[in-house]
């Protein structure tokens, strides 16, 4: 034994010895292949034959090649659809259900919920079919009700595409905001709203001053993880529009795929998904941040 | 808190150091690999060739497909019981974009199915994956056995540069046209010239019917679309010396303005589908079933699914020829080539196979399960419809009248050119300014090779 035991709970270096296969754990399988996607981006590579080196071009090219930029921009608006819509229609409904006694409550939240549990292919190839300008869900019903001057081109206009694929995103997203707004509500205690209510609180007033900030770190999740979601979304676009029409609807992740697997611009993509991952890193981090100070 | 962090510091280090080697290749000549491998290849007799297992990738997993290539795989183990074949079924996308890092890895299959092109033929030759087949040509006397056209297309130089010229790299087992369907309810007398098409298709407007059956959601029908015009314009050498990139060609020609220019007026006609941009391609011929839809501008593999849903009610020609008794150009091609890996421990036995799959027997296997035999044949198709289809290819592959598919011509060439249809037939460019922003695309390729 030591001649002088360091006193019981006091932090020892074999500590870090326990975290050793956590870590060897991470670095396999996140640290060491995101290093390796960084190393490839530097390259000029088709996947196949030996890659070029490229330096920092690949990076470049996400400012200067006007494709790229646009599938950012995409992304961005995407987010309002992914992100912003969905917190907003939760907060209405989670609100709505604090205030009254809803009888079968249970189920409504499960319908309003199971956008979520459905696999998003299946979703999307749903949702193809639901904006098919011919036989399609919602051209027909305008058609039926007499509003045919109101049915659209959904997927194959170029203005209305990106907003329509956003739309499914609203239509996923918003049940997963809305369990968690609820599930906060409840842990709101009951004698905040009675002191509003005394006060001569409205339900517009109870929300913005006893509701929503009792919600905050709930909206921080929610909005962390359909921020990630928006930026990484792929499937959607991928079955419903390809990118199409034109570069419409083109986003980053879909780039990736498009360059990794189809048209071998392996380093390009690689270059695209750190940059992916960074903007998700930073906004993530950004989300979390506002939340925190506002806590205190 | 400083100490861990050097640890991470020198983990990263330590990682980054792992992999500061180029990825990919192995710095070989594929050229003198090349040659190695044709002087190694022989015709020998399977059935002494001892117990093997042939791995095999292959997308024929669609109804006649899927028949054909199950009743070959068995007929081939029951004529060599000493030879098991390890089929991998996969879709098409699947195929390509699992393809490269299969046949690149320790365990690459024997036999793959390699799509045409520079996507993936040309840049698994450029990496020297694939074994030319040219001595096997030779020795089981293929040339015979195809059309000089068809062949070209499964060929590229051993460095991969070039395409339609060089060695083979693989063999097709079908056919494949892109012409007209029609509904003869509707059209009771096919039209035998373009302008009389055009006709017909003012007609059908006029009428209140939808012209042509087209959904351009999936953005390759427009490549279809595009092309069946383009022919009909463009002279057939300049269009295959564009996809196979040969010296001077260009896509900023007055033929392809020409017809970008009709096929624009089309859309603005309402010669096709409305909404046809964003209409399926599935829905677009299931609507022509229904007869919405006098023409349908497809591929031959609809065959199958028309004539199960219209039965004699449908019909095929190719596009008709601007001058009235001209040749007839199409957009055409045949299915995945098979290929053989450079890593196969069989290429002998693997070229067996391949032969097997595309003998006379074959062909009468493929016709008899309502595929169109793109080998020579003496096979009797078994519907109306199909023999209309066999009739057309017969034609063009005497008369080398087929173009290849845009798409093979560079690796982002599918992205850019139909894209630019999917602008040009929306009325957002100018055929000028189309033609010219796919050239654009091109040259970029021309450059970097």
């Amino acid at each position: 034994m030591a001649a002088r035991a360091a006193s019981p709970g006091e932090p020892r270096r074999v500590a870090y010895l326990y975290l050793l296969p956590g870590l060897a754990v991470f670095a396999a399988f996140v640290l060491l292949p995101l290093l390796h996607t960084a190393w490839i981006a530097l390259f000029e590579w088709d996947g196949v034959t030996a890659g070029e080196w490229a330096g920092l071009d690949n990076f470049t090219a996400l400012v200067t090649e006007p494709e790229l930029r646009t599938a950012f921009w995409h992304a961005l608006v995407l987010l309002l659809f992914y992100s912003l819509l969905p917190v907003a229609i939760g907060l209405l409904l989670a609100a709505a259900m604090a205030r009254t006694r809803v009888r079968g409550l249970t189920a409504f939240r499960t319908v309003l919920f199971l956008p979520q549990v459905i696999a998003l292919v299946v979703v999307a190839v749903m949702w193809r079919m639901i904006y098919a300008p011919e036989g399609g869900l919602i051209n027909e019903a305008l058609r039926a009700v007499g509003l045919g001057g109101l049915a659209q081109n959904w997927l194959g206009d170029f203005n209305l595409a990106l907003p329509a694929v956003g739309l499914i995103a609203t239509w996923v997203m918003y049940g997963l905001a809305m369990v968690l707004f609820t599930a906060g509500v409840q842990k709101i205690p009951p004698s905040l709203y009675d002191a509003a209510r005394v006060d001569g609180a409205g339900p517009v007033r109870e929300f913005f001053a006893v509701t929503l900030p009792g919600l905050r770190g709930e909206i921080a999740v929610a909005l962390t993880l359909t921020t990630i979601a928006a930026l990484r979304n792929f499937d959607l676009v991928y079955i419903t529009t390809g990118g199409g029409p034109g570069d419409a609807t083109t986003v980053p992740a879909f780039e990736v795929y498009d360059r990794a697997f189809q048209s071998g611009q392996v380093g390009g993509a690689a270059a695209i998904g750190i940059c992916l991952a960074a903007v998700i890193f930073a906004l993530s981090f950004a989300i979390n941040r506002f939340a925190d100070r506002g806590l205190r | 808190m400083r100490r861990p962090a050097l640890a991470v510091f020198g983990l990263i280090a330590a990682l980054l150091a792992g992999c500061g080697a180029s990825p990919g290749g192995d710095g070989e000549d594929t050229g003198a690999k090349a040659e190695k491998a044709r002087e190694s290849s022989k015709k020998i007799d399977v059935a002494k060739a001892g117990d093997i297992t042939l791995t095999v990738w292959d997308q024929e997993v669609r109804g006649g497909q899927r028949k054909q290539i199950e009743r070959l795989n068995a007929a081939f183990q029951e004529r060599y019981p000493n030879v098991t074949i390890k089929r991998v079924a996969k879709s098409f996308e699947d195929l390509n974009t699992t393809l490269k890092l299969a046949v690149s890895g320790d365990k690459a299959p024997d036999v793959v199915q390699a799509n045409q092109g520079r996507q993936i033929m040309g840049q698994l030759v450029k990496g020297g994956l694939l074994r030319p087949l040219d001595a096997y040509a030779d020795a089981y006397g293929w040339a015979d056995r195809y059309a000089k056209v068809l062949l070209d297309l499964n060929r590229f130089s051993d460095d991969g540069a070039e395409f339609g010229s060089g060695g083979l790299y693989g063999l097709s087992q079908m056919g494949e046209i892109v012409g007209v369907f029609y509904n003869r309810d509707q059209v009771p007398e096919p039209p035998a010239t373009f302008a009389e098409l055009e006709r017909q298709l003012a007609e059908a407007k006029a009428a209140g019917d939808v012209p042509i059956a087209f959904g351009n959601l999936d953005r390759w029908p427009g490549i279809h679309e595009f092309e069946t015009v383009q022919a009909q314009y463009a002279d057939p050498d300049a269009v295959r010396d564009f996809v196979f990139a040969r010296e001077g060609a260009t896509f900023a020609s007055p033929e392809n303005e020409q017809a970008a220019t009709t096929i624009q007026r089309w859309a603005e006609k309402g010669y096709f589908t409305p909404d046809f941009n964003g209409t399926g391609y599935d829905p677009a011929w299931q609507q022509f079933t229904r007869g919405k839809g006098r023409f349908l501008i497809a591929g031959t593999w609809l065959v199958a699914d028309l004539a199960d849903a219209m039965g004699d009610k449908v019909g095929f020609m190719l596009m008709p020829p601007r001058q009235p008794g001209g040749p007839e150009i199409a957009l055409g091609g045949e299915s995945l080539p098979f290929a053989i890996t450079s890593k196969s421990k069989h290429p002998d036995v693997a070229a067996a196979y391949i032969d097997f799959l595309t003998n006379a027997d074959a062909g009468r296997v493929l016709a008899d399960t309502g595929n169109l035999p793109a080998m020579q044949t003496d096979a009797e198709a078994t519907t109306a419809l199909a023999r209309d289809v066999q009739e057309a290819w017969l034609t063009l592959t005497e008369q080398e009248g087929m173009i290849p598919y845009l798409d093979y011509a560079t690796p982002t060439f599918y992205d850019e050119v139909s894209a630019a249809i999917q602008r040009l037939l929306a009325g957002r460019t100018e055929p000028e300014q189309f033609t010219k922003d796919v050239q654009e695309g091109y040259a970029k390729f021309a450059e970097r090779r």
